[in-house]
């Protein structure tokens, strides 16, 4: 099975959709592909002067602009993911009522173009890292396991509201709102003791998306971080975000290959 | 089993049409409870069976709408059957239409080494053939160009010349051949010679019966979503050909003429005509049988107040042998936007022999009122020969008397 997902052909045709998705992405402006690095990097700046220079939200948490520029980082990959996701097996309905290509494809180029943008984006992080001259901590080498993660719960959503859209076209609106929720309901932008409410700050961390931006933070950035371990200590509940994201992809990949034999007529 | 390329057992498929689509969360959320909802179940294909060969030319066959391009996407594994079952052995590639994935936006390169992808090609495989690809598709000049800045021509020539790279146990053609002028069309039918003679394996679905009769070993012939039969390509047309004069709604010209045709604010969209005792649709009438017509017609906009008028026209431009209106038999007509209006028609043939033209419109009563629809080419009728001439034979009795003084015999 898993050798003929990805057979020759397969990959040839990945490769070639998410080539031709780079290409289009930056067509016909004058810096191209320089904005995936160039914006990430205002972005920082933008960060820096609001929430160090004005708000002065993260006293006491060190490196706070680098902390707070990973948070937005992978927060921004998994909107990109969902969102581009979402509505790309109706955009593509071209291709799926006239070529039998598995539809997987679809989903998948799509998620490692978000990733290509992600790891641009993550050398930004690592160029600023190295400007605050923060030490090197050995614990990053959980870094891949966290990113892991966070590409797999996206990948499962992904899945899930690609093939839901193409029954109910609400899901896009639905998911928008869904997502500004999260925006706000992850400790994106405070910082989580921000929080004095201990149970608040344990029911937030439930979510997976806020367990995987903290651990990343505090494996890469600062231990100074709050990370469900911390928070939870011996109890099993430290492993709620994790079954989320496993049942997630689990629906998300079942629903999606009971639907995607029907994509053709019902787009 | 080894020499067989596609089987196909006993395979149906029913698209299901709501009448209206539920796709929005919040009228599925209504509408859960409701296990009435209106569905119409549109039978596509009913109980399809047939083998392909390896080395075969198959031609499947129908008219519009007879199923033949459903059965080819479920062929091609874009659409999953109802029941049944489709077997494929080997690789198959289908040609629904050319220069599918095709990007404006891109490049002439760029766009060949991407629809290579699709058909199933590594880059390396693309370096080697690219420089065939531009050179039957005669676009040197043009190829680091965006594709949008192509002429459609030029696109079609590009797709067809990486179309025909691809090298798979079994090709699945649609009309694809239809398109582009006469040079291209050249090249194409020398393609599948070529495909014909390598014992290529190749479905092809057509309603172009020359292509049928030149190429394929055997042929299949649908009708209504059924096989009406699996054969010699001689015996398909005959039996196509049987078909098609069976069939009343005609198949729409393209280049109808617009002074036959207008269409602004209703339409005709279905007409019929049968013979009246057996009820069978027909296109030939014996001379005294009654022809019982059938129009259909759609508004797309209120209409208060209208006449349809119906005629026969001998021949195309010939005069009118019968014609009349639904203002002469009182009969009001009109309806909101949408609605269906048929208007039924029982006339004897008393006509002479020959072809006629079925006129009918709809018009406002106004004097230079607005004309919503026109079509002298709502059908054609064969009549037979009557026992009598004249430009008709009405019903009539003679009667003879004589008076007076009487031969003795």
């Amino acid at each position: 099975m898993f050798l003929r997902v990805f057979s020759k052909k397969n990959r040839a045709l990945l490769a070639e959709l998410v080539r031709t998705d780079f290409k289009l992405r930056y067509q016909g402006s004058a810096l191209g592909y320089a904005w995936s690095l160039l914006r990430p990097l205002l972005l920082f700046v933008i960060l820096y002067i609001v929430f160090v220079k004005f708000l002065k939200l993260g006293n006491g948490v060190p490196h706070y602009p680098v902390y707070l520029l990973l948070g937005i980082i992978l927060w921004n990959f998994f909107i990109e993911m969902t969102t581009q996701s979402l509505t790309s097996i109706v955009g593509r309905g071209d291709l799926i009522r006239k070529i039998r290509i598995p539809r997987w494809i679809i989903i998948l180029s799509n998620s490692i173009s978000a990733l290509i943008n992600l790891f641009l984006n993550l050398i930004v992080v690592v160029f600023f890292l190295l400007i605050n001259h923060v030490d090197l901590l050995k614990t990053s080498l959980w870094l891949p396991l966290i990113l892991f993660e966070v590409y797999i719960l996206a990948l499962g959503l992904s899945l899930f509201l690609s093939a839901a859209f193409v029954k109910y076209r609400d899901i896009q609106y639905i998911w928008e709102v869904i997502l500004q929720a999260g925006f706000y309901l992850t400790p994106i932008l405070y910082p989580l003791a921000r929080i004095t409410n201990l149970t608040f700050q344990k029911l937030l961390m439930l979510n997976p998306m806020a367990q995987a931006i903290q651990d990343a933070r505090y494996s890469s950035i600062t231990h100074q971080t709050t990370t469900i371990y911390g928070l939870f200590e011996g109890g099993w509940y430290k492993f709620i975000p994790f079954m989320i994201v496993a049942v997630i992809f689990i629906t998300g990949l079942a629903y999606f290959r009971k639907e995607s034999k029907y994509f053709a007529e019902n787009i | 089993m080894e020499d067989t390329a596609i089987k196909v057992e006993g395979v149906s498929k029913i698209f299901k049409l709501p009448h209206e689509k539920n796709t929005s969360v919040k009228s599925a959320l209504i509408n859960f409870h409701k296990r009435d909802r209106s569905y119409e179940m549109q039978k596509a294909l009913q109980d399809i069976s047939f083998e392909v060969k390896k080395g075969e030319f198959f031609g499947i066959v129908g008219r519009n709408g007879s199923g033949k391009s459903t059965l080819l996407k479920l062929l091609a594994g874009i659409y999953t059957p109802t029941s049944g079952a489709i077997q494929v052995n080997g690789s198959l590639t289908p040609f629904i239409e050319l220069g599918v994935g095709f990007n404006t936006e891109l490049t002439g390169r760029e766009n060949v080494f991407l629809n290579g992808a699709l058909l199933g090609f590594n880059r390396k495989d693309m370096h080697k053939m690219y420089k065939d690809i531009v050179g039957f598709a005669e676009l040197e000049k043009f190829m680091d160009q965006k594709l949008k800045n192509y002429s459609s021509g030029m696109q079609v020539r590009l797709a067809f010349s990486i179309a025909i790279r691809a090298k798979s146990d079994i090709l699945l053609i649609d009309e694809v051949l239809a398109v582009g002028d006469t040079a291209f069309q050249a090249k194409c039918s020398e393609y599948f010679r070529d495909i014909k003679n390598s014992r290529q394996t190749v479905v092809l679905v057509t309603h172009d019966m020359k292509a049928v009769n030149k190429y394929c070993n055997r042929a299949l012939v649908l009708d209504n979503g059924q096989i009406q039969m699996i054969g010699d390509p001689k015996q398909a047309t005959e039996i196509y050909d049987e078909i098609n004069r069976f069939s009343l709604l005609e198949e729409p010209e393209k280049l109808m003429a617009s002074e036959d045709y207008v269409e602004s604010g209703a339409k005709v969209i279905k007409v019929t005509v049968r013979e009246a005792s057996s009820k069978e649709e027909r296109k030939f009438f014996k001379y005294g049988e009654y022809i019982d017509i059938s129009i259909k017609y759609r508004l797309s906009q209120d209409i208060k107040d209208a006449i349809i008028d119906i005629g026969l026209r001998y021949g195309k431009e010939g005069q009118y042998y019968f014609y009349s209106t639904t203002k002469y038999w009182k009969i009001k007509v009109g309806g909101k936007k949408g609605s269906i209006i048929t208007l039924n028609c029982r006339l004897k043939n008393i006509f002479n022999a020959g072809r006629f033209h079925l006129v009918t419109s709809m018009f406002s009563p106004k004097r230079g009122g607005q004309l919503f629809t026109m079509n002298r080419r709502a059908a054609k009728l064969e009549m037979g020969e009557p026992p009598l001439s004249g430009v008709v034979v009405p019903d009539h009795k003679i009667n003879v008397v004589t008076e007076g003084n009487k031969h003795d015999s």
